[in-house]
């Protein structure tokens, strides 16, 4: 007798399949692609509690209903919807609704050694940067991945020729515009040659009450001796739901530093992959996390050390008010090759609410035995004994709370180095405060 | 014959295609003497010290070690312990959940064994670390503690002292062992090593500064630099060096 | 400590893969025929002279092991076990139940000498004398049957009872039927519904109101016969202000074929009372090519029933070819308090998946889990946990540590910790590191004179003093050496 045995589809699982069904009839890698990502779907449907890296975002109860796959976005409504980083000095593409809006992305007079097409383009163009489009793709079958290789049409692709150094941020800007539930998808693909340098911030913006879905994954390559800064900001509505998927590989000694701050839609889910396959590199995933209300995100993270030498730090910060629901999982995994391994994760959450929820999973799977690695997770309070000496001070409750809670989400955000887009997130937690106060 | 013959000794670190750090080093202890090593930061002291208890991280490339006669170079690190060779850590280090009296015991009965003589029997051994720790001022609550766990600097120094008078080696070797210490430390430190000294026993003291060499006073000094003895001479030496510093040997061998 | 040095000696005097407990004792046995069916279940009830409602129990489960599926969730792969090539009872023949110690098979007794575990209280007493130890009762379990227990009636002076469970189910039915499966319930697992199902013997205590146990309680498991799988089954109650220790060893021969062992242990402390239960599982960790050797699927479980209850579980895991293994605490009482302390160690083709579980339910709850892993050989080793506060665990904490060593480079070592916390006062820490013994370590411990072998016990046993520190004194040298032995063969 099978252990596996698939359960009812729901209709969202069903509605899904229809929308697979669609798919263009193709010939060629892409298509494969398309069509070998639908069938992994129909085959395994949306993950539940059962699945081990889905336990605590059980996606079936989740995505119940099924919503139509958004149509095109006005200019002037996805401009108006475009608003983080709006003066800051980026290169900005608007991707609305998962097409890129040609009229609000800046991509004329590029730097010597940087191209930014969109991806409909470099499919349309057949672009050989295309034969890197989900290279990356996890061990297990990740169904989030999965419907967005299958469904995605447009998305960016950046490409940074070795040597070069991109000074200004290239920002691609997800938002959603309409006024009616619907589904979204896009894809993007970032090339950093040997020895480049370039940050690249992605947001995700969008109305308040209304139950779209926005489904983006970029696959990020990072060559030998490459430095590759990622910021993904996600403030969006308070009905929609997130699903993120990021991917690294990262080459000999190269340098990645990857930033993730959430406090927006109703379910997010955070989907973090790095393959370490050249030696030496130094990684850093953070992140900070404000919840509230009924909010659930969860941030999984699978660091996968392949090879000698390399440095992985982790540390995320959650802050969870209300009833809200944080989770975080990361998993680093030492391969027999991949000694000299320094791998360090910390996750801390510090709950307000007295119904808020913290579920933390940090694992180590070690198979080299001359490492240094470690994990530490803790959930609590916010302490007492510094409340009261604030207080004591003269600072009311809630100011004493707002400076606490920003001192500690304050060290995982530090950890950015672009001042102008660490200091949109520092902005962005104080917005969050301030609207708790 | 001479205990310990260094003789035009060459190393590396092991695996690293670059410099040498011993550029060949010879230097001959005999029974009873007392031997300075002094020099700058960097002149390869520390290696020299390592080399000769066995640390496996650096390759002789040229030369030979003789202890006694027999070649040190072959033999292995618990092995050269065995035969008398003593390191008394620039930085000791700690060894948690390990009661500094079962290492001390596991240590002395190892050598013994080793040495083809009885293990010593717990009354005797009590006696005798009661006795030896008393004089270096170590209480029996840091013989409980684990070996060098939550020492501060002075008490680190003051236990290698006090493994070397258990384990009554043959040959020293003090690695920078006034590094770190106050001045009532290294009283206490200095009085116990030269408690140990005897006909028998011979010493190399390795030290930057000369003021260890105002309680330990050396027969000999010698200036290493760039990984060889520049020079030789009495326990004067050190006092001319303590007046001019190490600026002229640096050209000197530049 | 002169521990250290014997275990080196013994580390030298053995053979590779020798196993020191690996002999048979050749018996004539009386089984049940191969196989596991209702038939199966009903012979070994009317084996045991049981009441109705307790073969109904067992049928129960039956029923309900035949719909349930091997959980696969742990990270131990093992050929499938057949349930139908297995004997589910093996008693020693001979004459209806020993009265005393002298009907027993001289046979049994040796084999019990043999392990270092007397039987007649006389020598229990000389023994223990000389090591200036307490007095520890033991109870004996052969195959499936307790063969005896000793110094039953001094401990029933103090009102303790101390007996095989076969003979408390009769002798005490209340109490038994009141308890039984009250902390781990029939379906909880597959393999726990497969022990209620076909349990043979194992050990019951109780021990009433305000009494403090007069000595340690233990219980030695062996499994002799070839092909049979032991389903012990220990339910242990402290009463309200009761305080009880009790120690649990494990051994078995070698042999080529791998042999079930899936065990099921109860733990109730009602208010104010404390359990500390303590093992050295040594079962036949097969050879050095991982054949043979024990799968041990064990579910201990405590239920810290009472307002300011205790329960302690300490465990030193050398032997099993599988471990599967989560002695756990629920934390029902306010202000109760659950304690897990653990060595793991794997050597040669060993599997272990083993941790805990803290389930704080009552306010004030503490727990605190020191787990310490040492993978060696081609093992893997695992640490699998559970921390969580439910919406009313107000004032929770715990604190965790997990530390693994890897000694050598085709050993696996994992951590595996699930911390979920639904209460905002709830405080919850976590800490766990991977590495390898220091290079500075071991030079400095062989600068003083100690071989490989030798530096490398004493590093380890550092490693896991915290753990080692909280077993009874006996136990303590005993898995001190243990640990160094089943080091054996890991050092280049």
């Amino acid at each position: 007798m099978s252990a596996d045995i698939r359960p009812m589809r729901t209709p969202a699982e069903q509605a899904l399949s229809a929308a697979l069904e669609q798919i263009p009839a193709g010939s060629g890698r892409l298509s494969d692609l398309r069509r070998s990502a639908a069938r992994s779907f129909n085959e395994h449907g949306l993950p539940h509690r059962r699945i081990e890296e889905w336990k605590y975002t059980d996606l079936r109860t989740i995505l119940r209903e099924a919503v139509p796959v958004a149509g095109p976005a006005g200019v002037a409504q996805a401009d108006a919807a475009a608003k983080l980083l709006a003066g800051a000095a980026v290169r900005r593409i608007v991707v609305a609704n998962g097409a890129v809006v040609r009229e609000l992305s800046d991509l004329d007079g590029l730097e010597e050694g940087l191209s930014v097409v969109t991806l409909a383009d470099a499919i349309a163009k057949g672009r050989d940067v295309l034969s890197r489009l989900a290279g990356l793709s996890p061990s297990r079958y990740d169904a989030a991945l999965a419907l967005n290789t299958a469904l995605a049409g447009d998305g960016v692709v950046i490409e940074v020729a070795a040597g070069a150094q991109i000074e200004r941020p290239i920002h691609i800007a997800h938002v959603f515009v309409g006024d009616a539930p619907a589904a979204s998808y896009a894809r993007s693909l970032v090339v950093v040659g040997d020895e480049a340098h370039a940050t690249v911030v992605e947001t995700f913006e969008g109305p308040a009450g209304i139950a779209y879905q926005a489904n983006a994954a970029t696959e990020h390559y990072v060559g030998d001796r490459a430095h590759l800064d990622v910021v993904r900001i996600q403030v969006q509505g308070d009905a929609a739901v997130n699903l993120s998927t990021v991917l690294f590989e990262v080459g000999r000694e190269a340098q990645v530093h990857d930033f993730v701050f959430t406090s927006g839609a109703a379910v997010a889910r955070t989907s973090l992959y790095g393959n370490l396959i050249g030696d030496d590199s130094h990684v850093a995933f953070n992140g900070a996390v404000l919840l509230k209300g009924r909010q659930h995100n969860d941030t999984t993270l699978f660091v996968d050390h392949q090879v000698p030498g390399c440095e992985s730090r982790e540390l995320f910060k959650h802050v969870l008010d209300d009833s809200s629901r944080g989770v975080f999982q990361g998993k680093i995994v030492v391969r027999q090759a991949a000694q000299k391994t320094d791998g360090r994760m910390m996750s801390r959450a510090l709950v307000l609410g007295d119904n808020a929820e913290m579920d933390n999973k940090p694992e180590l799977e070690i198979f080299a035995d001359d490492v240094q690695c470690g994990h530490g997770a803790t959930c609590g309070a916010i302490d007492e004994d510094l409340l009261f000496y604030l207080q004591a001070r003269g600072i009311p409750l809630k100011e004493a709370q707002s400076l606490l809670v920003q001192a500690f989400v304050g060290e995982a955000i530090e950890t950015v180095e672009h001042d102008g887009v660490r200091d949109a997130l520092i902005e962005q937690a104080e917005a969050w405060l301030k609207a708790r106060a | 014959m001479a205990m310990l013959e260094i003789d035009n000794l060459h190393a590396k670190i092991e695996g690293d295609e670059g410099r040498e750090i011993l550029k060949g080093l010879s230097l001959t202890v005999n029974p009873g003497e007392v031997h300075a090593i002094m020099g700058p930061n960097g002149s390869g002291k520390s290696t020299l010290s390592y080399i000769l208890a066995g640390k496996e991280d650096y390759e002789v490339t040229d030369g030979s070690v003789t202890l006694d006669g027999e070649d040190l170079l072959e033999m292995e690190i618990d092995e050269r312990a065995a035969k008398g060779v003593f390191l008394a850590f620039q930085y000791p280090i700690e060894v948690p959940g390990v009661a500094t009296m079962t290492f001390l015991r596991a240590a002395l009965n190892a050598q013994r064994r080793t040495r083809g003589e009885e293990e010593i029997s717990t009354p005797d051994f009590l006696r005798l670390v009661k006795d030896k720790a008393g004089a270096l001022g170590i209480s029996q609550d840091m013989l409980r503690r684990g070996v060098n766990v939550g020492f501060s600097g002075g008490e680190k120094k003051r236990m290698e002292i006090l493994q070397m008078a258990i384990l009554e080696p043959k040959l020293c070797i003090l690695d920078e062992t006034d590094s770190g210490l106050d001045i009532d430390a290294l009283k206490v430190v200095s009085e116990g090593v030269n408690a140990l000294r005897s006909p028998d026993r011979g010493m190399i003291v390795i030290t930057h500064y000369q003021r260890l060499l105002n309680h330990i006073v050396p027969d000999f000094v010698h200036v290493m630099n760039k990984g060889r003895i520049v020079r030789s001479g009495g326990k004067e030496l050190a006092l001319e060096l303590e007046a001019n510093g190490y600026a002229e040997y640096q050209q000197d061998a530049a | 400590m002169p521990a250290v040095q014997e275990t080196v000696e013994q580390v030298r005097s053995i053979d590779v893969d020798q196993y020191k407990y690996g002999f048979f004792t050749d018996i004539e046995s009386e089984k049940a025929a191969k196989g596991l069916t209702e038939e199966t279940v009903r012979f070994i009830s009317a084996k045991k002279g049981e009441p109705e409602w307790l073969l109904e129990w067992r049928l129960d489960a039956f029923r309900r092991w035949q719909t349930m599926q091997e959980p696969e969730w742990a990270r131990v792969s093992y050929p499938r076990i057949d349930y139908q090539d297995l004997y589910y009872y093996a008693a020693p023949k001979a004459k209806e139940g020993p009265k005393s110690i002298d009907d027993i098979d001289p046979e049994i007794l040796a084999t019990y000498e043999k392990l270092g575990i007397p039987l007649r209280e006389r020598d229990a007493l000389l023994g223990i004398e000389s090591t200036g130890g307490s007095k520890v009762a033991v109870d004996a379990v052969f195959d499936s049957v307790s063969v005896a227990t000793t110094f039953k009636e001094e401990l029933a002076k103090a009102g303790v009872i101390f007996m095989p469970i076969s003979e408390a189910v009769r002798e005490y039915p209340e109490l038994v039927k009141k308890y039984l499966g009250s902390v781990v319930p029939v379906t909880d697992n597959f393999f726990a519904t497969l022990n209620s199902a076909v349990f043979s013997d194992g050990s019951f205590v109780y021990v009433p109101k305000g009494v403090r146990c007069p000595m340690e309680l233990s219980t030695y498991f062996r499994i002799n016969e070839r092909n049979t799988g032991q389903f012990e089954r220990t339910l242990i109650i402290a009463d309200e202000g009761a305080y009880v220790s009790y120690l649990e060893g494990c051994t078995a021969p070698m042999r080529d074929e791998n042999q079930l062992h899936a065990a099921v242990v109860e733990l109730v402390a009602l208010a104010d009372a404390e359990i500390k239960y303590s093992t050295v599982q040594n079962w036949y960790p097969g050879d050095k090519d991982g054949k043979g050797g024990i799968f041990n699927f064990v579910t201990k479980r405590g239920d810290c029933r009472g307002d300011r209850s205790k329960i302690s579980w300490t465990q030193v895991e050398t032997g099993s070819a599988i471990t599967w293994k989560y002695p756990s605490c629920i934390l029902r009482g306010d202000e109760s308090r659950g304690e897990f302390y653990s060595i793991a160690i794997s050597n040669g083709y060993q599997q272990v998946d083993s941790g805990t579980k803290m389930i704080h339910l009552g306010r004030n709850t503490t727990s605190r889990i020191i787990a310490k892993g040492i993978a060696a050989g081609h093992s893997d080793n695992t640490y699998r946990g559970l921390v969580s506060a439910h919406r009313k665990a107000t004032g929770a904490r715990n604190f965790t540590n997990c530390d693994s060593l890897l000694i050598g480079d085709k050993c696996g070592a994992h951590t595996v910790p699930y911390i979920e916390s639904k209460n905002s006062s709830a405080q919850f820490e976590h800490e766990a590191t991977t590495s390898k013994i220091s290079e500075d370590q071991m030079f400095y411990c062989r600068q003083r004179g100690l071989s490989d072998e030798e530096a490398t016990a004493l590093i380890v046993n550092g490693f896991v003093k915290d753990v080692l520190q909280q077993l009874p004194m006996e136990f303590a040298v005993e898995a001190q050496k243990l640990i160094s032995v089943s080091l054996e063969g890991s050092v280049g």
